[in-house]
């Protein structure tokens, strides 16, 4: 089932979440909506799931009006942040209650329910805790019978709310990579809500950047980290340099650096950012002719598999630069080495002073 | 560590010296012999004191069986009234925004802050022959005050807080998103409220329930202000007790007191069993939990 928000706006009392937001989500993908706390990206969860109400716009699934309809017509699964399961319930009837609440004409037999909720278990690999209550098992357990819940009603369309949000490090990767293959295998409508980039970027199909309850760029996760649309994305996504300088004439002047950028125009001098990945500068000990600045190395971390400088230029910025190890050890760098660092790609954005809020 | 060193270890945990944990619990046992145990004890001396025989005359004698039988229907009929109006209030209050949720919380401990003898005024200037609806109430033939449909409208609003008090604080602690969950996997509102918040809020309610109903069974300056004490029709048991003191009845009244003092032990040993049975789900959770029976 595909999924259209069209043009939604969201205000709770004087804080505006959401400022018409459109978006379309095709059927049988796995869609993340990234972006820091207060950007309405939980609140657009909870207005597809029919939790909340939007002011204004529309929700469509399948091209048909959804937005007046209650949250149990829409027949979605959502696995709450913090799960709210059933305290008082197994977690067999836990995963059993959507079924149990059909009305009698469509609910299914007793043994019909039990072999549809062992299914689920076992695809949750939970088959062995059907009988323990949630207080009774582990985060990542609980995160898996919130999933196999939801499942159990064969939703059209699966929302996540932070879902890996309460669990600690190590577990959050093994769950992640769980959910990826369990979604190529059941092949549901996903949108899930996350702050974490890198969880987006690892686990979407597609991945919406949210801030402030605007939609910053819609795009795969190449395409997201590789071609930021906007310095939100650029500055939200992986770690960026920022270097202020100014563009002239079709060119950015930017740290003593001369960059070609036509598509600035040709109008007077304007105040201008340029985005430094920090994996695509070099750095090196004599200047071979192209755009460069020097720097000198303050801080140096070779543990793991990239190699993590920290400079400082003339005028006392500090720059970041991630090298492979194999570069680092053809440079045989040492603290305190004055070097020149190249860029090998950059993004230069014109200040506009009216959206200066990052 | 040296078996000396242990000895002086533990003794610096305990921060007070021996005499003022002496001196503390002497006040606390004294205070509780002289004000709970002494009165009690003397309730069921004196109900004896003329015998077993004087002890069962005063309970069965028709006036006082009235008085028991009015006091359990005053309470059958306020107390449910009081789990609807609770379980209503604090859904009200815990799972919605609304303008004025401040006064409404303010306005159920109304009856804790006023005086019970006030409680039951109210319910004269309202309901009584002078009151704001006393002639209508006179022409339609209707009886509330020195009936016992007073005796009950004041029992319910000296016992309103009870059961929403108990639910608020729990229900706050619970937040709704077990009742968004059961909504969203497409149980209606009736299945929600059966079968998700009931049972997570069973225990919280019968305590409030337990109190409510202490109360009720126990209330005197409301009920003895709207009542009219009238032998064997509006009469409750704490009533009954004072007229039959008045009357120098001691033994009587004495024998009924101990009903009631019966009633709160009853109550309070019901307290224990539920706060312990709440205890008692929690710590075996935990003790689950601990015990490395899960395999993360």
């Amino acid at each position: 089932m595909n999924i259209e928000v069209r043009d939604i706006t969201k205000n709770f009392h004087d804080f505006t979440a959401l400022r018409g937001v459109s978006l379309q989500m095709a059927s049988g993908d796995l869609t993340a909506l990234l972006g820091p706390s207060g950007s309405g990206k939980t609140t657009l969860l909870r207005i597809i799931a029919g939790l909340e109400t939007p002011d204004s716009g529309h929700v469509l699934f399948d091209g048909v009006e959804t937005t007046e309809r209650g949250l149990r017509e829409r027949q979605v699964g959502f696995v709450f942040q913090h799960y709210a399961l059933f305290r008082h319930m197994t977690t067999f009837e836990n995963v059993a209650f959507g079924l149990r609440v059909r009305p009698r004409e469509q609910r299914p037999t007793r043994k019909e329910i039990r072999d549809r909720v062992m299914k689920l278990l076992a695809l949750v690999q939970l088959d062995k805790f059907a009988d323990r209550y949630p207080s009774q098992l582990s985060g990542g357990q609980r995160q898996r019978v919130a999933l196999a819940r939801a499942l159990a009603i064969e939703p059209n369309v699966l929302l996540l709310d932070e879902p890996f949000g309460a669990l600690d490090a190590k577990v959050r990767k093994d769950l992640r990579r769980w959910l990826r293959r369990l979604h190529d295998e059941i092949h549901v409508t996903s949108v899930f809500v996350t702050h974490d980039q890198e969880e987006a970027l690892e686990l979407a199909d597609k991945v919406v950047v949210m801030n402030e309850g605007k939609i910053e760029q819609i795009g795969a996760s190449e395409e997201v980290y590789h071609q930021p649309a906007t310095r939100f994305v650029y500055d939200f996504l992986g770690n960026v340099n920022l270097f202020h300088g100014r563009v002239q004439d079709g060119t950015a002047f930017i740290g003593g650096m001369a960059v070609d950028m036509p598509e600035a125009g040709h109008e007077g001098p304007a105040q201008a950012v340029a985005y430094i990945r920090p994996h695509l500068l070099d750095i090196a000990y004599h200047h071979n002719g192209e755009s460069h600045f020097q720097a000198r190395v303050t801080h140096i971390n070779a543990a793991g598999p990239i190699v993590k400088v920290e400079l400082e230029t003339d005028v006392g910025d500090t720059v970041h630069v991630e090298l492979s190890q194999q570069r680092y050890a053809e440079l045989d760098l040492k603290k305190g080495a004055h070097v020149f660092v190249t860029p090998k790609d950059m993004k230069v954005f014109l200040v506009d002073y009216a959206d200066y809020s990052i | 560590m040296t078996p000396s060193g242990q000895t002086s270890s533990a003794e610096q945990t305990r921060l007070e010296p021996p005499a003022v944990r002496f001196v503390l619990l002497g006040v606390a046992l004294t205070f509780l012999g002289l004000f709970l145990v002494v009165p009690l004890a003397v309730v069921f001396a004196q109900a004896f004191s003329k015998g077993i025989h004087v002890y069962w005359a005063a309970i069965v004698d028709p006036d006082a069986r009235h008085a028991i039988c009015l006091t359990l229907v005053t309470a059958l009929v306020s107390v449910p009234m009081n789990v609807v109006f609770g379980i209503a209030a604090a859904w009200a209050i815990t799972k919605f925004e609304f303008r004025g949720k401040n006064i409404l919380i303010t306005l159920i401990d109304l009856p804790f802050t006023v005086s019970p003898v006030i409680s039951g005024l109210i319910f004269v200037l309202l309901f009584g022959a002078q009151g704001a609806f006393g002639p209508w109430l006179s022409a339609h033939d209707i009886k509330i005050i020195f009936a016992v449909p007073g005796i009950i409208l004041a029992t319910t609003f000296i016992t309103a807080p009870f059961v929403a008090r108990e639910l608020i604080p729990l229900m706050q602690s619970q937040g709704s998103e077990e009742e968004e969950a059961a909504l969203s996997l497409g149980a209606n509102g009736w299945q929600t409220f059966w079968r998700v918040t009931i049972p997570n809020i069973k225990w919280g309610l019968l305590y409030g329930v337990i109190l409510c109903n202490a109360r009720a069974m126990g209330e005197f300056g409301a009920v003895s202000v709207v009542s009219g004490h009238v032998r064997g029709r509006t009469n409750t048991m704490p009533l009954h007790v004072e007229i039959l003191y008045n009357d120098y009845n001691f033994a009587g009244a004495f024998a009924v007191a101990s009903l009631l003092a019966m009633l709160a032990l009853a109550t309070l040993a019901l307290k224990k069993i539920v706060e312990w049975r709440v205890r008692q789900t929690l710590a075996e959770a935990e003790r689950m939990a601990s015990q490395g029976k899960i395999p993360a």
